[in-house]
């Protein structure tokens, strides 16, 4: 890994990410109208393979994105170098994927649409 | 001597190695004065063993830049009428580089990093064959002439956050000129070029806030050189070649 993949690792996380959150914004908006209950969202997500992978490579461009920035801020703004800032870095972008596997697994898995 | 206004300057004295302290001067105003005059002045009059570079007064060499009122500026060029504040101003060796002395800074990490950046000719031809014409117009050309009046004053470099932040970014000079030297239809090895620019501290680091253009006293414009240089790393990267 190289200075220069991690800067089209961050620009590519950024362009797949673009229409997700596009998607997520519009779909939000248009499902509400009306008014909507937690269980008729997750009657409508649970077993959906479809959602799955959107919120799955979501999470994972997320990540991965999210991560890349706040290395470069943690060695310009902190110092860090070498070791410690790829393990901070590295440990960020595991907890966000954690995190955010975790919630797709929850709204996605089980139940039936 | 007629009563004369004077202007009162506060210059910034010693190394990091010695310690540092303002001093304040008191200097007589002249019309169309610049503010290396100033310093001159002081030297000349008050304090012999002030240190400072100049060599040619009038912004071809690129030796006298200092921070003026906190900015880096080309002092043989700056009038003090430009940056005088109540009568006052603050004179301070060019930041981002180790200070020898007073106002006179190492210039050894600025030229190292322009090394680091390949922006040496890389020559296509031998010495005896004929010269190849150049043509003027040619829209790689145009590119390549657009950095090429840089005289290295390191007044870019001063004013990057990015080279305050991190000691391994080349810098915007270094990088204009690679891009200068990418663009020469007469340069045998681009590769290079774009293998050096994308290591550690290269042009991947810059984060296009552009000090540098802004502050270039002679209008030139390292923000798109660089911008220039991410745009060929990364054609190469999706098979464009170099
Ligand atoms: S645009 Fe890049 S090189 Fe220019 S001042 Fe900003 S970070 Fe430095
Ligand atoms: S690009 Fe401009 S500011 Fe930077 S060293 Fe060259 S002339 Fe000076
Ligand atoms: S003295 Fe040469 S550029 Fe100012």
């Amino acid at each position: 890994m190289t200075p220069f993949h991690l800067y089209m690792a961050q620009r590519l996380s950024a362009l797949v990410m673009a229409p997700f959150v596009l998607v997520h914004l519009g779909v939000m908006i248009y499902a509400i109208q009306g008014g909507l209950t937690a269980a008729e969202i997750l009657g409508r997500t649970q077993g959906s393979l479809f959602w799955f992978l959107f919120y799955g490579m979501f999470v994972i461009a997320v990540a991965l994105h999210a991560a890349l920035g706040l290395r470069v801020i943690l060695a310009e703004w902190a110092g860090l170098r070498g070791g410690v800032l790829n393990g901070v870095s590295t440990a960020i972008g595991l907890g966000l994927l954690g995190l955010g596997a975790h919630a797709v697994w929850a709204v996605t898995a089980g139940g039936g649409a | 001597m007629s009563h004369r206004e004077t202007i009162t300057v506060t210059v910034q004295r010693g190394s990091a190695a010695t310690g540092q302290h303002m001093q304040e001067f008191q200097v007589p105003a002249y019309e169309s004065q610049t503010v290396l005059d100033v310093v001159s002045w002081i030297q000349q009059n008050t304090d012999p063993t002030l240190t400072y570079r100049f060599a040619c007064r009038v912004g071809m060499c690129g030796s006298c830049a200092m921070m003026v009122n906190g900015v880096p500026r080309w002092t043989c060029r700056t009038h003090v009428k430009k940056v005088l504040k109540d009568q006052r101003i603050d004179i301070a060796p060019l930041r981002n580089l180790p200070v020898l002395k007073d106002l006179a800074v190492d210039m050894d990490p600025f030229f190292d990093k322009w090394v680091a950046a390949e922006g040496r000719h890389h020559p296509s031809i031998g010495r005896d064959a004929p010269i190849p014409a150049i043509n003027p117009e040619a829209a790689a050309r145009q590119v390549a002439s657009a950095g090429i009046e840089c005289i290295n004053c390191s007044i870019c470099y001063a004013a990057c956050d990015t080279v305050a932040n991190d000691p391994d970014y080349l810098g915007p000079a270094a990088l204009q000129r690679a891009w200068t030297v990418y663009n020469d239809a007469k340069d045998a090895d681009r590769g290079a070029i774009l293998d050096a620019v994308s290591g550690k501290g290269g042009c991947h680091s810059c984060h296009s806030m552009g000090s540098c253009t802004a502050y270039c006293p002679n209008g030139l414009d390292p923000l798109s050189a660089i911008a220039g240089l991410k745009r060929a790393t990364t054609r190469r990267f999706f098979g464009g070649g170099a």
